[in-house]
């Protein structure tokens, strides 16, 4: 038999040496779970990154992706109204302003549960990395912001995945003004948290909401234990905050 | 299942208002609600029921299950395409509740209307607890709810309810046959595996939810004079008649 002195090893496996995989680990749901479906042993990795708009979200998932996709992981995003199921129901009734509280809560969660089962869950089985441009925290906030009741939102998200990686990127009220100017010279309806009639001026009301949202999520923190991100920071700096974290995460205990 | 957590924190409670009626609530109004299975003939009693409550000039609204305008058009959307998962199902009826709740039930029992539900919560009660979802999730979405104040269970053989809805159109739906469990390939078999399912769950909640039972294999008048005596007798009509002044 001919061996070729050059070729020790395959070309694929020297390549493969320097691309970490993931350690398949046991994900769990908050509560119940969905019906019929197993989390135990999912591939990929779950990560999450929460803030308002503004906050630099996009900025921060668009820098994981390309590094992401950089190191060889292969990635998939998603984010809150994108589900194929009701995003057109949901855009429409918030446009209109009609859906009363509970309402608008539940057609959001079922939002969340159609992706959760046919777009998240299908990439980590898969082994990719999906991250998720907000999650049940927000959703959680802005509905305990209106006064819903907790143990009802506890046990409507309790069909939820838990990630493996959560962090909020918290940004000062005053800071996030700013951004929302420079980036279109307004502030968003419902950002605003105008539905609460916190105050005639939009400008008054924004900030009030946004300390509002901000004591939720710390209350929130404490239950689900998420890092909070001091996005009052230059892009790059969280950025780098961001990938030594989850690092560790892909490389496992 | 041993994969899960539970929520720190949460002291597992059921039922919060679903445990007082609408009277005991303190509403002016009144909630009638009927339930039974698929061509259990339900639908024609509450409508007599309605037609008898309005000529005699009483404040009377009567509503369906799934059929909130901005809610119906997602699930149907989702049911042609096969898109829903237990899980979502559940959901998008409790959203299509949950808006016609706040948006119509809730201001008309305020305003001491007779409310008559062609459905209510226990049909999701029973719906999705056969579909796999957990029975304290599933009451848990429903309860910023209040009870009926009459429930009439309308209690028919699984032969009675097949025969009457393949009279009235030439096959079974999809969802009422409950194909989407996979229990048979016959969509008639599938019908009485699933129905049968369900009214095993319906029965089960009979006496916790105070069903007022009635048999409706017999013909359409004895039960509507059922219906009729027990509304008199339960509710003081004479409060709700229109007073403008």
């Amino acid at each position: 038999m001919k061996r070729s002195p050059a070729k020790k090893r395959p070309l694929t496996s020297r390549i493969r040496r320097h691309i970490v995989t993931p350690r398949r680990t046991r994900h769990r749901f908050y509560g119940h779970g969905l019906p019929g479906v197993d989390a135990s042993a999912l591939g990929g990795k779950l990560i999450v990154v929460e803030g308002a708009d503004g906050s630099g979200r996009s900025t921060q998932i668009a820098k994981l992706v390309e590094w992401l996709e950089a190191v060889g992981h292969a990635t998939v995003q998603v984010g809150l109204k994108r589900s194929n199921l009701v995003s057109e129901e949901l855009d429409q009734a918030k446009r209109g302003n009609i859906l009363s509280r509970t309402t608008l809560s539940l057609f959001y969660a079922t939002d969340f549960a159609d992706q959760i089962e046919n777009r998240i869950l299908p990439a980590l089985r898969a082994g990719f990395m999906v991250l998720c441009d907000r999650y049940i925290y927000t959703l959680m906030a802005r509905d305990l912001v209106r006064g819903m009741d907790e143990t009802w939102l506890k046990n409507l998200y309790s069909i939820a995945l838990e990630p493996d990686a959560v962090f909020y990127l918290n940004v000062s009220p005053e800071n996030l003004v700013q951004r929302n100017f420079a980036k279109d010279f307004a502030l968003d309806y419902w950002e605003s948290g105008m539905d609460l009639g916190l105050s005639r001026d939009m400008f008054d009301s924004f900030l009030k909401y946004q300390r509002m949202v901000m004591d939720q999520f710390r209350h929130l923190q404490t239950i689900y234990n998420f890092t909070i991100v001091n996005g009052d920071r230059p892009p790059e700096v969280i950025h780098r905050e961001l990938q030594r974290k989850i690092e560790s995460i892909v490389a496992g205990p | 299942m041993d994969n899960t957590i539970v929520f720190p924190g949460v002291v597992p409670r059921l039922l919060r208002v679903l445990t007082k009626t609408f009277a005991e609530m303190g509403y002016p109004g009144r909630l009638v609600a009927v339930e039974g299975l698929d061509g259990s003939g339900k639908s024609t009693q509450v409508y007599l029921l309605k037609r008898w409550l309005q000529l005699q000039g009483l404040k009377v609204f009567f509503t369906e299950w799934n059929s909130s305008e901005i809610v119906k058009s997602a699930t149907s959307k989702g049911k042609k395409m096969e898109l829903l998962t237990p899980t979502t199902f559940s959901l998008i009826h409790a959203t299509d509740f949950a808006d016609r709740y706040e948006r119509q039930l809730v201001p008309l029992l305020k305003a001491g209307y007779l409310v008559l539900c062609d459905r209510y919560v226990f049909t999701a009660f029973a719906r999705d607890v056969v579909r796999g979802c957990p029975m304290d999730w599933v009451r848990g979405l429903y309860d910023f709810a209040c009870l009926p104040d009459l429930t009439f269970f309308f209690k028919a053989d699984l032969e009675v309810s097949l025969n009457r809805i393949l009279q009235g159109r030439p096959q079974l739906k999809y969802f009422e046959a409950g194909m989407d469990l996979g229990l048979s390939a016959d969509i008639q078999e599938s019908f009485r595996i699933f129905q049968g399912r369900l009214l095993e769950q319906y029965l089960s909640m009979s006496t916790e939810f105070h069903f007022s039972l009635i048999d409706a294999n017999e013909t359409i008048e004895p039960q509507q004079e059922i219906l009729r005596t027990l509304v008199a007798k339960n509710i003081p009509l004479a409060d709700f008649q229109f007073v403008l002044t």
